[in-house]
């Protein structure tokens, strides 16, 4: 079977010689197409979790490992695979503010995917999709057309964007930070008409955040990233209920949960002390200098990842007697689930 | 009262003139700031909790304006104070932290000289010398080491640039801190450390925080209490524990079942509708288009804050 989108081995380096930043370490990930799935991929910032977004969507070319759409390599595929790629893979980004233009109408961004990809026969047809599109990311159509960006709310403007993405009706839909920008009140709702897309379209989802909350609320399947590696991988439930990484274990405990029986007043000081990370030695765990539980054995040798669990794997030496999975595996233990398919909201 | 008020802001209004009209972005907010607390200013974009924390600061530039109101500090009068006068207040009395660390420190000027520049224009009276021979310690309040005085911003990670922030911030033992946003551009981990930087420097100093931002599980890991802005009105006040628990205003109420949490899985409430226009708000009630408990008096009459139970205000005509 064939990846609808993978990517194998793949590293992005900025800048070259000492100063040369590794955003992306030998990364690889295969989302099929066979059964929908719904894969955050989390980390801090400088994680990666950007840099390998824009690689998947072709934006930017690995340094080296290749990205594969349908089995051919997005940087040797012809340009009708281009156009094919470009419909089935759609993006939706952080800033609900930039994608438009601001001289144009909003219909504007939403008429030019139906006519570059033929997508119907007449005005008519157009409008009838275009207009279904809206409904079904809640929209009125007639409150949304017509007006210029500025006249729309962010909240709006981004239920825009992925009106427009599902519109094409793509097999997958890479998100990148698609709420950090929209206001508490808002964001449930966009949250919800992602998953509904999921749900009702069979569209798989790599819903790329810092946010852990919305990730454990939306998804089936979490890699956390730190600093271009895979930290863990696995169940979100798994994951985020019972984390087995140390970095895991400290980013899911400084969520900042609403929460006011768990109160941060009268917290230990341990945390200010390993406050600042240096830059990172590219020699063993890239988690060491700021991990409590480290050993001597991880300033020397990069970790694998560890099977700790059937749904779950963890790239720490605490768990070196769980079986090594392969980078190029992480998909084994990645729900693809068929359930999102018959779950009804 | 044993409780002794270090700010109270009083019908403040700040308007922003636009050529279509004025923006009503604060529109008669009330509270008081007790000695030592931590009071949290939370709303979404555009609530107007950002404006109420510059005018608090005399910050509003034009087309802004404050149209009203009072501010006092302690028992002085903000208002009639001149521009110099207000110049002294600030950083000396109340002191502001800003969002996105990055934006706020100059990138050309050393750590040690910005932190120096800002407490002699505002009126430290020690000697350049005295004054620099304490930054060392200044900086070990916030948890830098003394070797970042000689860096330059673009040196710094955004956690410490906003360390460097809180730094300045405290440098002359202000009574007020207001933070605006301080961890809105950094990560999770590194959050819980400058608010833990923040709240130990503030037990140091005795000071009063008022923490404004959006984020209302980082209000109920750090604030005493909390007001809710929504179109530039406070539409609610309580101590922190009782607006989670049960809220009593219909927007905080959405406001609170619409946070995600780790415990249910796969339920998520929005709040249906947009957020008002402050150009043309609503009538009456600005929160009336959006809410499930409307009733016809809620677009005619404007809803007044009143304590619906003790240590909480809420302006709602449900509680009428």
């Amino acid at each position: 079977m064939t990846a609808l989108l993978e990517a194998r081995d793949v590293s992005r380096v900025f800048g070259s010689g000492p100063e040369a930043t590794v955003a992306l370490d030998h990364f690889s990930l295969a989302v099929g197409d066979d059964v929908p799935s719904f894969t955050t991929i989390a980390g801090e910032s400088g994680s990666g979790k950007t840099t390998l977004a824009r690689l998947l969507l072709g934006f930017t070319q690995p340094t080296s490992g290749e990205v594969f759409y349908r089995g051919k390599n997005l940087w040797k595929m012809a340009r009708r695979d281009w156009m094919e790629f470009r419909h089935e893979v759609q993006a939706i980004f952080q800033d609900p503010f930039e994608v438009f233009n601001p001289f144009y109408k909003v219909d504007h961004l939403l008429t030019v995917p139906v006519a570059k990809f033929r997508l119907a026969r007449s005005q008519a047809q157009a409008r009838s999709k275009i207009e279904e599109a809206l409904v079904a990311v809640g929209l009125r159509p007639e409150e949304t057309l017509g007006r210029y960006p500025h006249q729309l709310s962010g909240g709006q403007r981004q239920r825009l964007t992925v009106a427009r993405a599902l519109l094409l009706q793509p097999r997958l839909i890479i998100a990148d930070e698609p709420v950090s920008m929209v206001d508490a009140s808002l964001r449930a709702t966009i949250l919800e008409s992602l998953k509904k897309l999921h749900a009702d379209f069979g569209i798989s989802f790599l819903y790329i955040t810092h946010d852990l909350t919305t990730a454990y609320q939306i998804s089936d399947n979490i890699i956390v990233l730190y600093r271009g590696g895979v930290a863990e991988v696995g169940d979100v439930d798994l994951v985020i209920k019972a984390p087995r990484h140390p970095y895991s274990q400290l980013l899911i405990s400084s969520i900042p949960l609403p929460d006011v029986n768990d109160r941060w007043d009268d917290d230990d000081q341990s945390l200010a002390s390993r406050a600042e990370p240096e830059r990172a030695t590219m020699h063993g765990c890239r988690f060491a200098d700021r991990c409590p539980a480290v050993m001597p054995m991880c300033a020397e040798t990069v970790p694998p990842l560890y099977r700790t669990d059937d749904r779950r794997a963890a790239a720490c030496f605490l768990y070196r007697d769980a079986p090594t999975l392969g980078g190029a595996n992480m998909d084994q233990v990645l729900a693809h689930t068929a359930r999102a398919a018959t779950q009804s909201g | 009262m044993s409780d002794e008020a270090v700010l109270q802001v009083r019908d403040l209004r700040v308007y922003y003139h636009t050529p279509s009209g004025p923006v009503k972005a604060v529109d008669g907010v009330d509270f008081t700031l007790i000695r030592g607390e931590r009071f949290g200013l939370v709303g979404e974009s555009g609530s107007g909790k950002s404006t109420t924390a510059w005018a608090i600061m005399r910050m509003i530039k034009p087309p802004g304006m404050i149209e009203g109101g009072t501010i006092r500090l302690g028992d002085t009068q903000l208002g009639p104070l001149s521009d110099n006068e207000i110049r002294n207040v600030r950083l000396a009395e109340i002191a502001l932290v800003p969002q996105g660390a990055m934006n706020s420190l100059n990138p050309v000027m050393r750590i040690g000289d910005q932190i120096l520049d800002g407490m002699r224009t505002h009126g430290h009276a020690g000697s350049k010398r005295t004054i620099a021979a304490r930054l060392p310690e200044l900086l070990a309040t916030v948890g830098l080491q003394p070797n970042v005085l000689r860096l330059y911003p673009h040196e710094l990670s955004g956690g410490m640039k906003q360390r460097v922030c809180i730094a300045i911030a405290i440098s002359m033992q202000p009574r007020v801190i207001i933070a605006d946003e301080p961890t809105s551009a950094l990560d999770v981990v590194v959050q819980r450390q400058i608010m833990q930087t923040l709240s130990n420097v503030q037990k140091r100093l005795g000071a009063s925080i008022l923490l404004v931002g959006h984020d209302m599980g980082l209000m109920a890991k750090f604030v005493d209490r909390v007001g809710v802005m929504y179109g530039g009105k406070l539409v609610e006040v309580g101590q922190v524990r009782d607006i989670f628990t049960s809220p009593m205003h219909p927007y905080t109420q959405l406001l609170i079942s619409s946070l995600s949490s780790l415990d249910v899985k796969g339920v998520l409430h929005g709040i249906p509708g947009t957020p008002p226009s402050l150009l043309n708000p609503p009538s009456g009630c600005v929160f009336h288009p959006r809410c499930p408990q409307v009733m016809p008096r809620c677009s005619v009459d404007v809803p007044a804050p009143q304590e619906a139970r003790p240590k909480r205000s809420v302006a709602c005509h449900l509680y009428d």
